[in-house]
């Protein structure tokens, strides 16, 4: 599971949904690995004003990531033609782009391969095996 | 063939007992020789992906084998499913994306701010229409209000006299369609409940519950579960519709 995943779960559990506590769930006893991906800037640059940055603040911290306390300000690429048709990007200066490349890192590469996470209103720990994320309720929290 | 429909917790905790015997062990059986014969993406499906935002997050629940992941690669999509076998073929597929374990009944994402959701042949495995509408009711509280999150939903259409299983408007809507392995494919047994007999050793049909959508219908349970049609239509032996909050 990619620690970008965790700025979109909450707790699965109905009664939770309504309660602030239940996102972001809690890092627990994370092991880590970095994963190679694509760097997409389109794709970043575009996602970052969706993201809920004090959660990103802190799952990052949880898993041992300083990210800045405010969302960095990064004007969106967007996707244009070069003279013989190739996509080139537009957009980003140099401190962008260093910034992009810190995030694409830190949200994209990287995987939380065991571990938990933890509902800060119930309690539930779910569990991290294999890079899978396991969100299967027992049948009593059903 | 399906149980009676009823309103009860217990009710309810029937249901989801018989869809985990004809859909979810199912699933867990035929996981990899499935995803072996679904790597065509449907138009409407593509097309949908790419009509999407910029860096647009989105949910596509009941993912299977991962198969939508990497259409558009400037939108981030998360994926899940029921079967972990299934997840874990699909975590192969996506590289910039990403997929988890759940149940579409108990989605594990936060309310209200998605830019779009797939569910694409999940809602017909569910067996009573208290079931199929909230699980159509939970995939709306998921996206972002005000017609800014809107969903795509794809089910088996009763409708398919030409397709080979011949079924038309006058057949049973709920149906339980065999599943037969080849021999390659056969998965090491997972352990099973005692409710599910280990007797599908040799080329015994393994069987999957469907509701098979008439026409109208799946437009009316968007509409029962408190969404809007933006469009909806027919393709190749299936319904779908795009609908957003009302």
């Amino acid at each position: 599971m990619k620690l970008l995943t965790a700025n979109f779960l909450s707790c699965a559990v109905k009664a939770c949904k309504s309660s602030p506590l239940s996102f972001p769930l809690h890092f627990k006893d994370a092991e880590l690995a970095s994963k190679s991906v694509p760097y997409n800037p389109i794709l970043l640059s575009n996602l970052l004003p969706r993201l809920d940055w004090p959660a990103l603040v802190t799952s990052s911290s949880e898993l041992g990531f300083t990210l800045p306390q405010q969302k960095p300000e990064i004007t969106p690429f967007t996707p244009t033609s070069s003279e013989d048709g190739d996509a080139v990007m537009s957009g980003a200066g140099e401190e962008d782009e260093k910034t992009l490349r810190m995030l694409h890192k830190v949200l994209m590469e990287t995987e939380v391969v065991e571990g938990k996470m933890v509902c800060g209103s119930c309690g539930f720990e779910y569990g991290i095996h294999q890079t899978v994320a396991n969100f299967l309720l027992p049948s009593h929290l059903v | 063939m399906s149980p009676e429909q009823g309103n009860t917790d217990e009710d309810g905790f029937k249901e989801a007992r018989y869809e985990s015997r004809h859909v979810h062990q199912v699933y867990d059986k035929i996981a990899t020789h499935f995803s072996a014969t679904r790597y065509k993406p449907w138009p409407i499906v593509e097309k949908f992906l790419n009509s999407l935002p910029l860096g647009a997050v989105g949910l596509d629940m009941g993912c299977g084998n991962g198969k939508y992941l990497n259409i558009n690669p400037n939108i981030f999509i998360l994926g899940s499913d029921r079967c972990g076998r299934l997840v874990e073929i699909a975590q192969q597929h996506a590289a910039s994306q990403d997929v988890v374990n759940a149940d579409i009944m108990d989605p594990p994402y936060r309310p209200s701010t998605f830019d779009f959701a797939l569910s694409i042949a999940v809602i017909h495995h569910l067996s009573t229409a208290r079931r199929r509408i909230e699980a159509i009711a939970s995939i709306l509280g998921l996206l972002k209000p005000g017609g800014e999150g809107k969903a795509l939903v794809y089910v088996w259409a009763l409708e398919q006299r030409t397709s080979r299983r011949g079924w038309d408007e006058n057949s049973n809507q709920d149906v339980l369609v065999p599943w037969v392995l080849g021999k390659q494919f056969k998965e090491s047994q997972p352990a099973e409940t005692d409710s599910f007999p280990q007797k599908t050793a040799n080329d015994e049909p393994i069987l999957r519950f469907y509701h098979l959508y008439k026409k109208g219908e799946l437009e009316s349970d968007v509409k029962s579960a408190g969404g809007k049609i933006i469009a909806a239509g027919y393709e190749k032996d299936n319904w779908w519709a795009v609908f957003d909050r009302a």
